[in-house]
């Protein structure tokens, strides 16, 4: 199983082959605290590179998710409409949000590593 | 009084620092929004047990002179001359289009002494206002008084031990009181929907009452995240936000706020600035009214949404809304043509471009469990 790479905009995104799975971090759940509702993209969408994705609420405010790559959503985590708290939960597991079917190849490499977020995090708090 | 860019600190902020709250600017002080529980559980928390607010922020002034109540009168349309000592009351402070410049609870302490306390966002300007409009009494802004407000259900389980004659009070009533030798003036109100206490304070004093009240099991620090939650549940008006200068009291649907004996016909009718709009507006209705709105689905409705009818034309703005922990549900309020506020009326709100569909719901949405006797 590959590992995780993340995004400066508090975003993870397991690369596997032509499926790219994307959700939240810990450090952005806690950010947004308790999440009550989760609207996810429609199936099939295509979605450029910082394009809206989803929206997540929480009891205090609204929060915008962005895509992280182009491509086509090929899965949503449904389990989340009627438990958005899975997303305060298990962030990095159950509480994923999309997949997507990247347009171009990918390059792993542009994203940060588990280190490199961590390293990123510690700077920028 | 500092100035918008700077922020100021209660006296309790290194006790919210320690007590792992988040801080926040609001109303030009640093505030917890939550403490480590977050919003969701501090809300419930108050709810079923006691919650210990820091509303130090709010302005605490003291109004003092030969006739006091009658000057204050001109001011806010309330009836002070037959307030009690130690009774108080809600009000608005108007301003000459009828319009609210705050909304504040007045307390009588002595004959000719008012204990005014004020929202944070317009102390300077109420004072600037007091001192003008009331040129011969004695304004005094009691800049560094502490302030708590203890809510819930077991509030009054804290005061049996720690101050019983404090749940002999009835509601909107207070006195002065000591806590382990700490001199209070308590009075039994609050802005959550339930029981509760607010207790000001000597600054000398502040650490060692919050000591004391979270020394309970059951109280825990509560942060403006689920204050304002519980207010909303609760029906309770956000200054700045579901009333301000534009809207009238009659409009903001607090016409329960205005005495009776300030109305038409009533033994000391008008004389308070604005009292010609207001009046008028309670003859023969205002055009536009507040109202609770339930959600459907799960949602969130915020401030500042649009409001359609079914034919897609703007009527109304929704000026608070948010998710109710208690009725884990969306709810909101907001402002639309008083023909289209009846209870039950379908309309829609726009959440992202997409209508939401809302309903006009009786407030409070939680019901309210003052202690009336």
């Amino acid at each position: 199983m590959s590992e995780a790479v993340y995004t400066e905009d508090h975003e993870w995104l397991l690369i596997e082959g032509d499926v790219v799975t994307i959700g939240v971090t810990e450090f952005a759940q806690e950010q947004l605290g308790d999440v009550v509702f989760v609207e996810l993209p429609e199936l099939g969408a295509e979605l450029g590179a910082g394009d809206e994705a989803a929206v997540v609420e929480s009891v205090k405010a609204a929060g915008e998710i962005n895509s992280p790559l182009d491509g086509t959503v090929s899965a949503i985590n449904e389990a989340l409409v009627e438990s958005p708290d899975l997303l305060n939960i298990a962030p990095q597991s159950d509480g994923w949000m999309f997949k997507l079917s990247p347009t171009d190849e990918l390059d792993a490499s542009a994203f940060m590593s588990g280190d490199e977020y961590q390293q990123f995090l510690a700077n920028n708090n | 009084m500092a100035p918008e860019s700077e922020v100021s600190k209660t006296i309790f902020y290194d006790y919210h620092v320690a007590a792992g709250g988040k801080m926040v600017p609001f109303a030009g002080y640093l505030m917890p929004v939550q403490y480590s529980e977050g919003i969701m559980q501090e809300h419930l928390h108050c709810r079923d047990r006691a919650g210990l607010f820091d509303v130090s922020h709010m302005g605490q002034v003291i109004v003092r002179g030969e006739g006091a109540a009658e000057a204050l009168e001109k001011l806010m349309p309330v009836d002070l001359q037959s307030l009690a000592i130690n009774q108080q009351t809600y009000a608005t402070l108007t301003n000459e289009q009828g319009g609210v410049l705050d909304d504040l609870i007045v307390t009588r302490w002595t004959e000719d002494t008012f204990f005014l306390v004020v929202n944070a966002g317009c102390k300077a300007q109420d004072i600037t206002h007091l001192r003008k409009q009331l040129p011969d009494f004695e304004i005094t802004y009691l800049a560094d008084r502490g302030l708590l407000a203890l809510q819930g259900l077991e509030a009054k389980n804290v005061m049996a031990e720690l101050v019983p004659e404090a749940n002999t009070l009835v509601f909107m009533n207070g006195g002065h009181a000591s806590i382990d030798g700490i001199d209070v003036y308590i009075t039994r109100s609050g802005y959550t929907g339930e029981d509760g206490f607010e207790i000001s304070v000597d600054p000398a004093d502040a650490f060692a009452l919050a000591d004391i009240l979270l020394d309970f099991e059951s109280v825990n620090w509560i942060g403006l995240g689920a204050r304002d939650s519980l207010r909303l549940e609760a029906g309770l008006c956000l200054y700045g936000h579901d009333m301000d200068q534009q809207t009238s009291p009659v409009e903001a649907g607090i016409i329960w706020s205005i005495s009776k004996s300030r109305r038409a016909g009533g033994a000391n009718e008008g004389g308070f600035l604005g009292a010609d709009v207001i009046l008028e507006q309670i003859a023969s209705g205002a055009s536009k009214k507040r109202v609770g709105f339930l959600v459907d689905g799960r949602a969130p409705v915020r401030e500042g949404a649009e409001i359609i009818d079914e034919a897609g034309t703007v009527v109304g703005v929704i000026t608070s809304g948010g998710f109710g922990p208690t009725l884990q549900a969306p709810i909101a309020m907001g402002y639309v043509p008083t023909e289209l506020s009846a209870i039950g009326t379908q309309l829609n709100a726009l959440v992202r471009g997409k209508p939401r569909p809302i309903t006009v719901t009786k407030m409070p949405l939680v019901p309210q469990r003052y202690f009336r006797g």
